[in-house]
């Protein structure tokens, strides 16, 4: 009677779903095979989230291709959210970021199209990254260890059809970015990142505040300020030291993957030799464009960072991955940043 | 009790599901209990199959690449640590990245104790293959090739170990690399020999690295064959213990094809071994012939530099046991600085031997530190040229000297670099 009873009931464990996030998969840092496994959303395609899951904002964000990107976290019932002034949010193992790619292509008579998800789990070995790419309905989006290229066609914020050639990192690429020294770790959600106000079900919030609301927070926050570099009107100084920050500091630090350089691009960074002026290239090559230095104040020109920036050939261009188009916006900033030195 | 033990084995069944369902997924079985061998052929995805392979291997894993031509579009990686990568040699297994479309190089490898074997990278759009923090790499007979000849749009390297510790580059080729065939940089414990490196911009070079032995190499047709150096504002500076022997170092004349801005770009077309900023390096045995500016050049770096760390200067430098044929005939006056001033001290008489002789000011009015002198002990009599900077800042001085017994001294052999076993 005894057995028959448990078998009933490992039965019933089995058979129901279990509505709940599975937050010892992420410990135990396992990847699900479908996004929809993991129970981050109510509305999968729609990207609507679970209770459980807080959507947050940059202030300056990463260019990825003018995808419009979607960010979520998840942080285990009851923990806490570690800080420290200059780094990346601490986030307790069982947490996991959340961000998708898109083109909302609302300018245009295209549909929008969710291109991937990706997420970085942290595990109790450590965060892992892994991307997860929308199938054609959209219904479903799947787990993609080695990535993949999309073609496909988007319209910009003037309604211009524009064709890309998308990629969805891989492992390995997913790491590129996101190690630094022998560890992987989250880039976006910093404090001074995160300093702006979200609306949360109809009530609008100081990101920072609502943190601290959820009790994920419990200390005083010391951040250096950052802005939108896409702001026109805030000081060029700033917008371009946001730029560099969010887009190629993850790399230019040290202990990251472009620190054999020299070339140090964090916001806290101050020693103008390391941020390139007049800082000669190390290992270049053509990307030296027969030019000296990394920055040659009131120079755009003549400076190989703004070059490199510009370039589409893989041997050449920056970012090294993730980029299959020019940053227009960007290469503004910085060259008229580079222009007022 | 049962019911706990049936829940954790239908729990463990659904996990080897999950597991075999991935494996599915992937094509290949990813029960690998010893380890796999995972066979890869050229298709119209080889960018696809091979980039699969390199993910899904575990550790004492083989990827082969069978013989032929790979057309791959974007840049591999490898990031597992105790994987062999193996074709069926350097002129069967080509991997070809001329049409490249994304990746600042063509196989990049993070991981250690990996091994690369036998294939080719060709034409990649930036370096071809990068190991960064990649202790215990191998390369054994590997090509890295430009096929079009020198060219300034060629990628920078070819073999480009950094950040490393325990690096054999054995048996090698290195083909048309706009900065170098084979550079190894901010590493430790390096063994480079029996490689050909030729029309690249620098054949070998070593750069702000501990502990190296370059050996049995022919560089041939470069415009420098093989290069020491050290560079100011860097994570690792301070090069030392370089051994460079038993080299053949042959009509290193290409004109210099480096972009403006590569230090490399700096030395002069037929250099035979430069040394700059190093301490404690050994050079000796080596056949240096028919390069037109000069056979061994020592120099200090002379830009400015922030980091008050940085030795600019090289010390500790020993020649001896070379072999010297017919250099400094042709010197690059038409377009480098460096040969031009040498031509104009020398007459036109390019010495097999050149120091540029500068030293921090204190010795330069109280002579070099003993222990820091450079020492020549030659067989044959090279002529040499070193600079005196006093008497060369000062008119109507010559500051020409052209004795080779100034550096008579006792050699102290370094010890030869022992890699670590891999483990």
């Amino acid at each position: 009677m005894k057995f028959f009873k448990s078998i009933l009931l490992v039965i019933s464990f089995v058979s129901i779903p279990i509505k709940a996030i599975d937050k010892q998969a992420h410990i135990e840092g396992r990847f699900f095979s479908k996004l929809s496994d993991y129970r981050f959303f109510k509305d999968l395609t729609n990207q609507i989230p679970t209770d459980e899951v807080l959507p947050y904002k940059l202030q300056s964000e990463l260019f990825s291709d003018y995808t419009y990107k979607q960010r979520f976290v998840y942080v285990p019932p009851a923990m806490k959210v570690g800080h420290e002034k200059n780094k990346v949010f601490m986030f307790p193992v069982g947490s996991v970021l959340i961000k998708t790619f898109s083109y909302q292509n609302t300018m245009s008579e295209l549909t929008p199209q969710l291109l991937e998800t990706r997420l970085l789990i942290h595990s109790e070995g450590g965060w892992k990254a892994v991307s997860y790419i929308w199938n054609e309905d959209q219904s479903e989006a799947y787990l993609s260890l080695v990535g993949g290229t999309i073609q496909t066609s988007f319209s910009d914020e003037d309604g211009n059809i524009r064709s890309v050639r998308y990629s969805a990192p891989n492992k390995n690429q997913c790491k590129e970015c996101h190690q630094i020294n022998a560890s992987l770790t989250p880039i976006g959600p910093k404090a001074r990142n995160m300093d702006l106000i979200l609306s949360y079900d109809n009530k609008s919030q100081n990101q920072l505040a609502k943190w601290h609301d959820l009790g994920w927070i419990d200390q005083d926050i010391d951040f250096m300020k950052m802005i939108n570099y896409l702001s026109l009107n805030e000081d060029i100084e700033d917008r371009a030291r946001a730029y560099l920050e969010i887009n190629c500091a993850h790399c230019h630090i040290p202990g990251g993957a472009a620190d054999t350089t020299g070339l140090y691009l964090m916001l806290e960074e101050t020693n103008k030799k390391s941020l390139g002026f007049y800082k000669k290239p190390v290992a270049a090559g053509k990307a030296s464009f027969n030019l000296k230095y990394s920055i040659v104040p009131k120079k755009p020109n003549q400076s190989i960072l703004l070059r490199r920036m510009k370039s589409m050939d893989p041997g050449i261009m920056m970012p090294e991955s993730g980029r299959a188009l020019k940053h227009a916006e960007g290469i503004e900033v910085i060259s008229e940043w580079i222009n007022s030195l | 009790m049962i019911g706990k033990s049936l829940r954790n084995r239908l729990r463990s069944l659904t996990k080897s599901l999950l597991q075999l369902n991935l494996a599915i997924l992937f094509g290949l079985a990813s029960f690998n209990l010893s380890a796999a061998l995972i066979i890869v052929e050229p298709s119209e995805n080889s960018y696809k199959d091979i980039q699969e392979a390199l993910i899904i291997a575990e550790p004492g894993d083989v990827v082969r690449l069978t013989g032929g031509t790979f057309i791959i579009e974007d840049g591999l990686s490898l990031d597992v640590p105790g994987v062999k990568i193996e074709g069926e040699g350097m002129d069967a297994s080509i991997l070809e990245f001329s049409n490249q479309k994304s990746g600042a190089q063509g196989l990049l490898v993070t991981s250690d104790n990996v091994t690369l074997q036998d294939f080719a990278v060709v034409n990649a759009k930036g370096d071809a293959i990068k190991s960064k923090g990649a202790d215990n790499i191998s390369f054994i007979r590997v090509k890295t090739e430009w096929t079009g000849g020198p060219k300034t749009t060629n990628g920078a390297y070819g073999l480009y170990p950094v950040e490393s510790e325990n690096i054999l580059i054995d048996d090698c080729v290195a083909i048309g690399a706009s900065d170098a065939g084979i550079y190894v940089g901010q590493s430790k414990n390096i063994i480079v020999k029996n490689s050909f490196v030729k029309h690249n911009v620098a054949g070998i070079e070593i750069e702000n690295s501990f502990y190296a032995d370059v050996f049995d190499n022919l560089a041939e047709e470069n415009t420098g064959g093989i290069l020491v150096f050290d560079l100011p504002d860097l994570p690792q500076q301070g090069g030392h213990h370089v051994r460079v022997f038993n080299n053949k170092v042959i009509n290193n004349n290409t004109p210099n094809f480096a972009p403006e801005g590569n230090i490399v770009g700096e030395v002069p077309s037929g250099s035979g071994i430069m040394v700059m900023a190093n301490t404690h390096v050994e050079v000796f045995e080596n056949r240096i012939e028919n390069n037109g500016t000069t056979g061994i050049a020592v120099v200090s770096y002379a830009d400015d530099y922030e980091d008050k760390s940085y030795y600019p200067h090289p010390r500790s430098i020993q020649i001896h046991n070379n072999e010297y044929i017919n250099n400094g005939k042709n010197p690059d006056v038409e377009s480098n600085d460096l040969a031009r001033l040498l031509f104009e001290l020398s007459n036109g008489e390019m010495p097999d031997i050149f120091w540029d002789g500068v030293v921090p000011v204190s010795q330069m009015f109280f002579g070099q530190n003993q222990e820091d002198r450079m020492i020549i002990d030659e067989d044959g009599s090279p002529s040499i040229i070193t600079l005196d900077p006093i008497k060369y800042i000062l008119p109507l001085l010559d500051p020409v000297k052209r004795d080779i017994n100034e550096f008579s001294g006792n050699i102290k052999p370094l010890q030869a670099v022992k890699l670590n076993e891999v483990l």
